[in-house]
Formats: structure tokens, C-alpha cells, sequence
């Protein structure tokens, strides 16, 4: 279970844990669910409690970037690890979802 | 080169393995006492490697995932992660950035991208219908040697 904080047009989701494709699955739907709300324009991706993250999390958060572009909304990645930044920054999901400081 | 130590597990294809997977290497690894980053670095592929068996190399069956790990006495870590899934007809292709035959799933096509900025050396062999082995290594201590050197 994903702890979510939803504010007007915006969602905060935590993720938690290791995020590989066995996870990833279970965390997207769960996200999708709160997406259905479609006054949601900002999704705001914590990062702060990933132990461990693989090409699945890129996979994760690019996913959720073009389901947000559909709509109009955005994406924000907020507390990203050293690992998980350097494996975002590679794979280019900086060009299209900001980085919240 | 000598060997120094050697494991070899098998496991079925299912998405809980690949965090075993991950475990496995981490454990057979720590007698070498690697860096945090050396670990990360080698777990990362590990799972890369595993999850690519999973999900592409036997797709919607039930396969075995071989993870054979080497140690030699230069402190090189050598992994082959074996699978006897469909295989990959164009591994170059494979291999760059962003080639996914899995896109619409969600996979971005950076698992052997991210293997190969991990890892020292990455080699892919593969037969259509036959499976795949990916062969990594990594020189553990490498950096820290290098720190020794510039202390001199
Ligand atoms: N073990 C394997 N058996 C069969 N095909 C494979 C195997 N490993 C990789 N491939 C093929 O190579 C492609 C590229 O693999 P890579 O790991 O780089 O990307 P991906 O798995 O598609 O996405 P990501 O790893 O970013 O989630 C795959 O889409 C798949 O077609
Ligand atoms: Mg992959």
C-alpha cells in the first residue's frame, strides 16, 4: 500500500522500497487508481523511501508521464536518491519530468 | 586468471526472484568488502540481466534463470545470467539505448544500457529459440586502489 496526499489539482504519491519490474506493477496500478480522478493536473512522485530502483522506475515514472501529458497535467520527481537520480539523468526522464527541489 | 569462489543457482521465472536474485549476488560479493556504490552498481545489473530473462527470454512461460557467479583472484567479479527462453535475433540492436521490444509494458530499453555503464565488460550471446546469456564482470577494489595509488 502507497500512502498518497491529494491537495486540489495535485497528488503526492511515496513510493517505498525496492522498485523493480516485480514491484512496479503493483505501485502503477495503485497510482493509476488516483489518477482516475481527472482533476488531478500535478503528480508529484516522491522517491524519498526507494531502496533500491532498476530500469522498471524509469519505466514507472515515464509511463505516468505520458498518461499526465494526455490530460494536460505534469509530472515532478521529488527526493531522488543518488542512485535513482543518476539512473533517471541517463535515461533522459529529466527532459520530461522535473526535478522538485 | 585463478578462480577463487563460484555459485551457481537456478530459479524459476517468476518476479519475486529477481530481489533473491539481487541478495544472492550481494552476499556471495561482501566477503570482497565493496564499496556501497561497487554493490549498487553490480545489484542493479544483476536485476537488469534477471528481469530480461523473466520478461522477455520466457515471456508468458514458466523457464529456469541460471545465475552462475565467478570470483577470480584479482578481486573480478564475473556473472552470467543464463536463460533458455526465445533468444534475441539482433543483439546489437538490443543492446542501444531506448531499443525496447516491450515498450506498450511499460520498459524504457535501458537495461543493457544500464548493465553496460555498471558493469566493466558486458557480452551478450544469444541464439534465436535457443536463449540468452549475458556475461558481465567488474573489478572490485578498483576504485579504492586507485585512491591508494594518488595517496602514494
Ligand atoms: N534474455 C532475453 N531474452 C530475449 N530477449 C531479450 C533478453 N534480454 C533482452 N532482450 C531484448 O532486448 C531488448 C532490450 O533489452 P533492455 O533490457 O535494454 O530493454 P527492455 O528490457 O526492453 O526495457 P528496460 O530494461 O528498460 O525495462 C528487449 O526489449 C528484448 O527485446
Ligand atoms: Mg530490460
Amino acid at each position: 500500500m502507497l500512502c498518497f496526499e491529494k491537495r486540489g489539482g495535485k497528488l503526492v504519491v511515496y513510493l517505498e522500497g525496492e522498485l523493480d519490474h516485480n514491484t512496479a506493477a503493483g505501485m502503477r496500478a495503485e497510482i493509476d487508481n488516483q489518477l482516475r480522478d481527472r482533476s488531478v493536473m500535478d503528480l508529484i512522485i516522491d522517491m524519498g523511501g526507494v531502496t533500491f530502483m532498476d530500469s522498471s522506475g524509469i519505466g514507472l515514472v515515464l509511463g505516468r508521464y505520458k498518461l499526465m501529458s494526455r490530460r494536460g497535467g505534469r509530472v515532478r520527481l521529488s527526493r531522488p536518491g543518488a542512485r535513482v537520480d543518476r539512473l533517471m539523468g541517463l535515461s533522459g526522464v529529466y527532459d520530461l519530468v522535473e526535478k522538485q527541489s | 586468471m585463478a578462480i577463487s569462489n563460484e555459485i551457481r543457482v537456478d530459479f524459476p521465472s517468476l518476479g519475486e526472484n529477481e530481489g533473491f536474485a539481487r541478495l544472492v549476488i550481494s552476499a556471495f560479493l561482501l566477503p570482497l568488502d565493496p564499496t556501497v556504490e561497487e554493490l549498487a552498481d553490480v545489484k542493479t545489473a544483476v536485476s537488469e540481466a534477471v528481469t530480461n530473462a523473466i520478461v522477455h527470454g520466457y515471456a508468458q512461460r514458466r523457464g529456469t534463470v541460471r545465475l552462475h557467479a565467478f570470483l577470480y583472484d584479482d578481486n573480478t567479479l564475473r556473472v552470467d545470467v543464463i536463460d533458455n527462453g526465445c533468444g534475441i535475433a539482433d543483439v546489437e540492436q538490443a543492446r542501444k539505448p531506448f531499443f525496447s521490444t516491450m515498450a506498450a509494458q511499460e520498459r524504457s530499453g535501458m537495461g543493457f544500457t544500464i548493465i553496460e555503464s555498471f558493469m566493466d565488460n558486458t557480452e551478450v550471446f544469444s541464439q534465436p529459440g535457443k536463449g540468452t546469456t549475458v556475461r558481465m564482470t567488474k573489478k572490485i577494489g578498483a576504485s579504492a586502489q586507485l585512491r591508494d595509488v594518488h595517496a602514494l
